[in-house]
């Protein structure tokens, strides 16, 4: 093989690329029939999951250059990537279901705060700046990844085909995020004496947010066999998250939870200070040039 | 652990149709387990492959362009040694 990358082609009629071939559209032949439940909460429950992707991956993008080694910085950018083809599926979704003409920019570029219902745990600034560090990052990567596969494992088996077949891709790739971060969690612990100090302390940070993502919304709960309850994957993260920090030599944090505000969270759009600023980045340039393609 | 305390590593990709693992390029890892994740993340990203090898590039020892004419030469007239004076059958591959 004179090339290397010829060993790297699939061998076929696209020779346009010089490697890489064979890739296949996320949902490819996915049944799109809306099932028969309340049309509110199933647009809903679309947008939690997608908003939670959209703005974690918004986050993760913020390393972007400035990661402590290259090959890190390209590893978070894989994870951002994958999160955001989990946002434009699911916001689509959403806009489907909706009914009224959006689409998936319209839900992300042009929605105000309050209409936002991802948990606050993607929202919030854990570096790279003064927000937080890199162990705050892998921590959160940790809780948010495990939190979503066992989330998404149970949500394989809904009634609506489509988060189904988001489901079906999205394990995969939340299980190599979650690998990722207990690979960090191991390496930071075991490191040195500051590596662990960090990592305990990014814990301490994130875990806060813990228990609002295992409370079960009304949302959640008007769509039985469509939407999974929270609740259900507590258990498995709960032991997922022992079995990496027994593996570390860390204890379970113990902090005090971020309290709801009048029994709203993230889920009601009710956000903590940082969501507002990560939407400023996120939308100014659809907002002031609205229509603009490039 | 400073960044010079990472080693370098080279990666071998194996392509989905690929018979052999072919040298892709380098990167830095703290250890072995992340250097193939590290090379997962930066060699495989467009779908090229079903497998992975890194070794450390300090594990290799390589041939020096100063021996290429003894090393290479010797072989540049001894054709005979291709199978070229025989037929070869239409459905052996791999040759």
């Amino acid at each position: 093989m004179d090339n290397a990358y010829d060993g790297l082609t699939d061998a076929g009629e696209e020779k346009h690329w010089a490697f890489g071939t064979g890739f296949t559209a996320a949902l490819a032949g996915v049944d799109r029939a809306i099932p028969d439940a309340d049309r509110d909460s199933l647009t809903a429950y679309c947008l939690m999951l997608g908003d939670d992707a959209l703005i974690y991956s918004q986050r993760l993008a913020e390393w972007c250059s400035r990661a402590p080694e290259l090959e890190e910085d390209v590893a978070l950018a894989n994870i951002a990537l994958d999160l955001l083809g989990q946002a434009r599926l699911l916001l689509s979704r959403a806009a489907e279901i909706e009914g009224v003409g959006r689409d998936e920019d319209a839900l992300a570029y042009l929605r105000d705060e309050r209409e936002f219902r991802n948990v606050r745990l993607a929202e919030i600034d854990c570096g790279p700046g003064p927000g937080g560090d890199f162990g705050t990052t892998i921590a959160r990567l940790l809780i948010f990844s495990t939190w979503r596969l066992a989330v998404f494992q149970r949500l394989v088996t809904s009634a609506d085909p489509v988060l189904a077949a988001v489901a079906a891709k999205g394990i995969k790739e939340l299980a190599y995020h979650r690998d990722h971060a207990a690979q960090w969690v191991l390496r930071l612990a075991g490191g040195t004496e500051y590596s662990r100090e960090r990592i305990v302390a990014g814990l301490d940070r994130v875990w806060a947010f813990t228990e609002e993502l295992f409370a079960t919304h009304r949302v959640e709960a008007a769509l039985p066999g469509i939407a999974v309850d929270p609740a259900s994957a507590r258990a498995e993260f709960d032991q997922v998250i022992d079995t990496v920090l027994n593996a570390a030599g860390l204890d379970r944090p113990q902090v005090k939870q971020v309290a709801a505000l009048a029994g709203q969270a993230g889920r009601d759009g009710v956000h903590t200070a940082a969501m507002g600023f990560l939407l400023a980045e996120l939308q100014h340039i659809a907002r002031s040039m609205p229509g603009a393609r490039w | 652990m400073t960044k010079s305390s990472w080693p370098l590593y080279e990666v071998f990709v194996r392509g989905k149709r690929g018979l052999n693992h072919v040298h892709v390029g380098s990167l830095h890892a703290p250890d072995d387990e992340m250097a193939l994740r590290n090379a997962r993340d930066l060699y495989t990203r467009r779908n090229e492959g079903v497998s992975i090898w890194v070794v450390k590039a300090e594990a290799i020892t390589a041939s020096s362009p100063d021996e290429k004419d003894p090393f290479f030469a010797p072989s540049g007239d001894k054709v005979y040694r291709h199978p070229t004076f025989y037929a070869i059958p239409e459905d052996v591959p791999h040759l």
